[in-house]
């Protein structure tokens, strides 16, 4: 018998547990998780304010699924540090808890540069937790005026999932478009004309300098009145339990593709994490919620004694906003491919005889087709590439691919 | 498992399947009242040109992409078949971008949808390949990967 802990209780945990489970039944899994909640869906919560969700189905697992995993939850409960060498977890209440293996899968915090007078500000919101939206959930009334500080994923979704409930909406962020890591200029500003379109209002290229009150000054001049404060400038990875344990640490904590630190018996998964990302064939933190759980998983696998190489992961992003759907993967290099399709635009970006990324706005049907050429980094002479850029299709495959998927078993 | 299988070189591209699909799911007794004169939103589709046709449904992969990467935790695999809690789905399309296959498209409350073998309907096995004329899907029992 083995005695697993898990550092954290999100989606890379729970892939984690999956994973253990997969190839040991028996042995005891601790996880620590420093919110109180059930583990629930993290991007939900822009849903849950937007009332397409609500408190119970938003959970991430079924009410039975410690049970029926047989592991145990500590809630409310912080991992302090970490002793790699005696094998320990030391926790908030002084307690400490023996491992065999160990899965760090902290996730990541918001990051808040320090703005002159942001403790002035009365209302003031991160979108990161559920806490985070019933807090937020709380100041939401018809008349007021919320200013979201950063124009991405985050700060988008936010907006979304509140419109209806307040009167106005800013967003602003130093960037000059808006979704500046996935999006390219191009695509932006047709992102940001229909995000006008259903009512927010955008300073870009521009952000807040100062708060007084219920005042922002911004970098320009310009100054913005409103009753809430949302931020939302970025993550930062939660590296610290690794790095003070003497773990190898950049922007996230440094693993190989069997997920494993360099720290030994000590594995990472999720936002935390810095992998392998092959769509640039170096380490980087993935940010995405399907990461979280590949990785947890290949890490719960290793951590059970099996054998999981997680090494062809890309980034990607499906994300929708007032019905309209963006789609995007992989890196834009190469050269771009344009398509223009009925309510929206295609961009493929070509090089090497692979697909390496895209862009697809409005029109996403079947676009994992699309994916699993970056992901698999197929060879474009052996498809028929052409036939799919208007529409994905598995027209593509050669009729002996196509008998391996649709006859086969895969 | 038993599992969907299709034989390009036999389907006629007649696009039955698609209406049985649509009809099986609609919990309604008449396929008219069901179909007629309405945009259908059938869990298996067609693809091909002139020359080729087959179907495509899901194929409830050995190492589903789709349920490892639902960010609503709205998909799961039991016994084998691949399923979506449509309460549970918020229409994200995480899983359109990740599945290889094209398998899930979005039914006509906007939830995601896809193919379920027929298991929990009215017919309780596959309607598509009931119907199919000409044998191009069929429903059998080929093993499993390890
Ligand atoms: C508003 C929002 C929308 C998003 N939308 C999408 C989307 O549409 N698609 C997508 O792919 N991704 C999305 N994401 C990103 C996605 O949520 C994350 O990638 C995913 O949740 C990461 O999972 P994780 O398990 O690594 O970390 P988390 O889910 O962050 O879980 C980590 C947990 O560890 C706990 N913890 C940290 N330190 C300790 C400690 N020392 N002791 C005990 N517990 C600790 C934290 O409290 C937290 O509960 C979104 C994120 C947000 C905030
Ligand atoms: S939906 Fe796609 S990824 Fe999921 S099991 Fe079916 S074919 Fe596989
Ligand atoms: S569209 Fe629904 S089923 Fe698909 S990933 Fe999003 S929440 Fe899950």
């Amino acid at each position: 018998m083995k005695k697993y802990v898990i550092i954290g209780n999100g989606t890379a945990a729970v892939g984690c547990v999956e994973g253990i489970r997969s190839v040991d039944k028996k042995s005891k899994i601790t996880i620590i998780s420093e919110e109180k909640h059930a583990v629930y869906s993290r991007p939900l919560i822009s849903y849950y304010l937007e009332g397409k969700t609500d408190l119970h189905r938003m959970k991430y697992r079924g009410d039975s699924f410690c049970e029926d995993n047989d592991c145990r939850v500590l809630y409310g409960t912080r991992a302090v540090s970490i002793d790699p060498e005696k094998k320990l977890v030391a926790l908030n209440d002084g307690a400490k808890l023996d491992y065999d293996a160990l899965c760090v899968a902290t996730g990541s915090r918001p990051f808040v540069p320090p703005f002159e007078g942001l403790e002035t500000v009365e209302k003031k919101f991160s979108f990161m937790k559920l806490d985070d939206a019933l807090a937020l959930e709380g100041t939401l009334t018809k008349v007021a005026r919320v200013l979201i500080v950063g124009a991405g994923l985050i700060g988008l979704k936010c907006a979304e999932g509140i419109r209806d409930r307040v009167g106005e909406i800013t967003v602003c962020d130093l960037a000059d478009r808006v979704l500046s890591s996935i999006l390219d200029a191009d695509c932006a500003k047709i992102v940001q004309e229909r995000l006008e379109a259903n009512g927010l209002h955008f300073l870009l290229g521009d952000t807040a300098v100062r708060f007084e009150k219920s005042k922002a000054v911004m970098k320009s001049g310009k100054t913005v009145e409103f009753d809430v404060l949302v931020l939302a400038v970025g993550v930062r990875a939660n590296t610290e339990l690794v790095k003070e344990a003497g773990g190898n640490v950049n922007r996230g904590i440094v693993v190989d593709e069997k997920l494993q630190t360099t720290l030994p018996c000590v594995f990472a998964a999720g936002d935390c994490a810095e992998g392998f990302d092959a769509s640039i064939g170096a380490n980087r933190v993935l940010a995405i919620l399907p990461n979280a759980y590949l990785q947890g998983h290949a890490a719960g696998v290793n951590m059970a004694g099996g054998k999981a190489c997680f090494d062809n992961a890309i980034p990607m992003n499906s994300i929708g906003f007032f019905g309209y759907h963006i789609m995007t993967a992989g890196a834009y290099d190469g050269e771009m491919i344009e398509e223009k399709t009925g309510s929206g635009v295609k961009r493929f970006f070509i090089g090497e005889n692979r697909l390496k990324g895209y862009i697809l706005l409005g029109e996403v049907e079947r676009a994992g087709i699309y994916t699993s050429l970056i992901r698999e980094r197929t060879p474009l002479d052996t498809i028929d590439f052409d036939l799919m850029k208007k529409v994905a299709t598995n027209m593509i495959y050669s009729e002996k691919e196509r008998r391996k998927t649709f006859g086969d078993v895969v | 498992m038993k599992r969907i299988y299709v034989n390009e070189k036999w389907c006629l591209g007649c696009h039955l399947c698609e209406y049985n699909c649509a009809f099986a799911n609609s919990g309604m007794k008449d396929m008219v009242l069901a179909l007629k004169d309405k945009k259908i939103f059938p869990r298996i589709h067609i693809e091909g040109d002139e020359r080729i046709t087959f179907a495509v449904s899901c194929r409830h992969c050995t190492d589903p992409l789709c349920v490892k990467s639902c960010i609503a935790g709205a998909i799961s695999k039991v016994d084998g078949v691949v399923k979506i809690d449509k309460t549970k789905c918020v229409g994200c399309l995480t899983c359109v971008l990740v599945c290889p296959h094209g398998a899930l498209s979005l039914g006509e409350d906007g939830v995601m949808q896809k193919c379920e073998l027929c298991l929990e309907n009215a017919c309780g096995k596959p309607a598509c390949v009931t119907g199919c004329p000409n044998r191009a899907i069929v429903y059998e029992e080929r093993g499993d990967k390890a």
